[in-house]
């Protein structure tokens, strides 16, 4: 630690001002950020006395993410062996799954952070820690079959059009690691859905009999194009509810372990970073819009199956706990949150249930509210600017 | 009935005439920096939208379409106007425009204040017209016309105040130089489209 220390500031003369190296200094503040707590303090303005900060928030959300992680990793493996009929050991799946995430991971950070430090140096802004978690996020909504390249171009797309363009982090309109992953749904669509790029299983692998690889949400929604009503053996495997809470089930990376989820959310809720009034009306929403389904339905899978399932399958609860909760792209006011989130929950059982061509709807309906945020926001203000002044008057 | 809620949610959210077809966007892009003024522009595109659509079907459907003129005299079912559907529809949109404007000024100048500016303005904005030439080929009857100039003219609202309240949200981002203005608008637009991909393909129940 202290050989590291040293070698920083040897070549801290260099970057400062001043400097030959003075122009890359925004990288190398990155950098010693990264390594070290640096010794900046604030010269001028408000001073807000807390013990958070842009990175400590980062830092808060990439640990609550972990158990999904590693969850999603140890699940690939498990999806690849019993796929391929092998018994294999908790090690086994879990390197099976390490080896398919990590290049993922590291394309994700590398083409992200290298955009973001080439935007800081020559905007002349230091770099936001912000891309940490999109980073991070990224990779877990990604099927684990995804080519590289796609990853990089898609995590480009977000980066610049998403973000960068906006002024960088904390301005941007959509959530970044949604618009990556709509970017390749909308330009890839085969590679991004439907029943091989679940599980990674290169060309010419015997997979046993009973192997599909189909998830729970394509196996509704063919059965629903057919109109064939709801049973449980449409979840994939033909396994039970428990699976799908727990995660033993095909799906993108992070998305499938209910329970793994609900322990980052307690992270995020107890650190007071993810907003619980955004992921309670999510569920709300969802469960609102599915009991209506329920009783309004028509007799095809969707509307038949019972409203709760729809929070256990596919990335609803993802979703719900880390892309709603996102704190720059979603409603800014109390009451436009329970709005915010209300909807998303109510959009995404309808564009499962009535959209076809995309049997999973919550990354729409996050990436739709998204849009209309601002809109929320300002109504919310505009009313509440309204009752205080009625409040004026009466006095 | 369900045919006409059908033809209106289809109208608000599927065939958003500014995510699904790009019409209107000169003024949509224009009068978005406040929300003030986009929701007065907004509301007075659905006013417009709503009445002249109809009063462009009659157009179609009594004057232009082959053997409209039959209510006349049976001798005109052979004549086919429809060569002339574009310089009616603009002219009665025009005049129509201009027409409601004078109204406006002399009966009530507060809602002339409000609205009055952006009247001119509708006479040239594409999606009015474009309302109007879709009617030729969907084939709608009146009822149904008029839910649909109602309908899209609801979805031009909403997609004009949200695009404001987006841009009075990003006063203070540090947007690149280049793009300021109406280049950033442009990529916001074209991300607001992006989000309204999920009601691509929606089939609604009813």
């Amino acid at each position: 630690m202290k050989f590291l220390r040293d070698q920083v500031d040897k070549l801290k003369p260099h970057f400062s001002e001043g400097g030959k190296l003075s122009m890359l200094h925004s990288s190398f503040d990155a950098l010693e950020t990264f390594l070290f707590v640096p010794n900046h303090t604030t010269k001028n303005g408000a001073h807000i006395r807390d013990g958070i900060d842009l990175k400590r928030t980062m830092f808060i959300v990439v640990i609550a993410l972990i158990p999904a992680l590693l969850f999603g990793m140890w699940n690939l493996g498990f999806q690849f062996h019993k796929a391929t009929g092998v018994d294999a050991s908790l090690m086994d799946n879990f390197l099976i799954g390490l080896i398919h995430t990590l290049p993922i991971i590291l394309v994700s950070y590398g083409v992200g952070l290298g955009i973001e430090m080439a935007f800081a140096q020559f905007r002349g802004h230091p770099v936001n820690e912000g891309f940490l978690v999109s980073g991070l996020l990224i990779p877990m909504v990604m099927p684990a079959d995804v080519p590289l390249w796609m990853v990089g171009v898609a995590t480009a797309f977000a980066v610049i059009i998403g973000k960068e363009v906006f002024g960088g982090t904390g301005m941007n309109l959509l959530n970044p690691a949604l618009t990556a992953r709509m970017f390749l749904y909308i330009g890839y669509t085969p590679k991004m859905s439907g029943e091989e790029c679940w599980t990674p299983i290169a060309d010419g692998v015997a997979t046993v009999d009973s192997y599909s690889g189909a998830t729970t949400l394509g196996n509704i929604a063919s059965a629903s194009a057919k109109s064939e009503g709801w049973s449980e053996n449409l979840f994939s495997w033909k396994t039970s509810m428990m699976d799908s809470i727990i995660g033993t089930v095909p799906g993108s990376i992070g998305e499938t372990s209910v329970v793994a989820i609900l322990i980052g959310a307690v992270i995020l809720i107890a650190a007071g970073i993810g907003s619980w009034k955004i992921m309670l009306s999510t569920i709300l929403g969802g469960l609102f819009m599915g009991w209506i389904m329920d009783i309004a339905g028509n007799g095809n899978a969707w509307t038949e199956m019972p409203a709760y399932y729809h929070l256990i399958i596919g990335g609803f609860m993802f979703g719900a706990v880390f892309m709603a909760t996102d704190p720059v792209s979603a409603a800014q006011t109390g009451r436009g949150k329970w709005i915010y989130g209300f909807l998303i929950g109510v959009l995404t059982v309808l564009i499962r249930v009535f959209n076809p061509g995309y049997p999973e709807g919550i990354m729409m309906a996050i990436l739709l509210m998204n849009v209309f945020a601002p809109l929320i926001d300002y109504y919310v203000v505009q009313s509440n600017i309204k009752t205080r002044l009625k409040r004026v008057k009466v006095q | 009935m369900e045919n006409l809620l059908n033809i209106f949610v289809r109208s608000i959210f599927i065939d958003n005439m500014i995510f699904a077809y790009f019409l209107g966007m000169c003024s949509y892009l224009a009068v978005s920096k406040k929300y003030k003024t986009a929701a007065g522009l907004g509301a007075a595109v659905i006013f417009v939208l709503a009445i002249t659509v109809p009063l462009n079907w009659l157009a179609y459907n009594k004057l232009l379409k082959e053997g409209a003129l039959t209510w006349l005299s049976p001798e005109f079912a052979n004549v086919d106007l429809e060569v002339l559907k574009f310089i009616v529809f603009i002219a009665i949109v025009a005049a129509f425009v201009q027409l409601i404007e004078m109204v406006i000024e002399k009966f009530s100048p507060s809602l002339y204040n409000s609205l009055g500016i952006f009247l001119p303005l509708i006479a040239v904005n594409c999606s009015i017209l474009g309302a109007a030439l879709f009617l030729p080929t969907r084939g709608y009857d009146l009822a149904e016309a008029t839910t649909f100039g109602l309908g899209s003219g609801i979805g031009w609202f909403l997609a004009v105040v949200s695009l404001a309240a987006i841009r009075e949200k990003m006063a203070y981002s540090d947007v690149p130089k280049p793009l300021r203005g109406l280049g950033i608008t442009f990529i916001i637009v074209g991300l607001m489209a992006f989000g309204f991909m999920s009601f691509q393909g929606f089939k609604l129940p009813f």
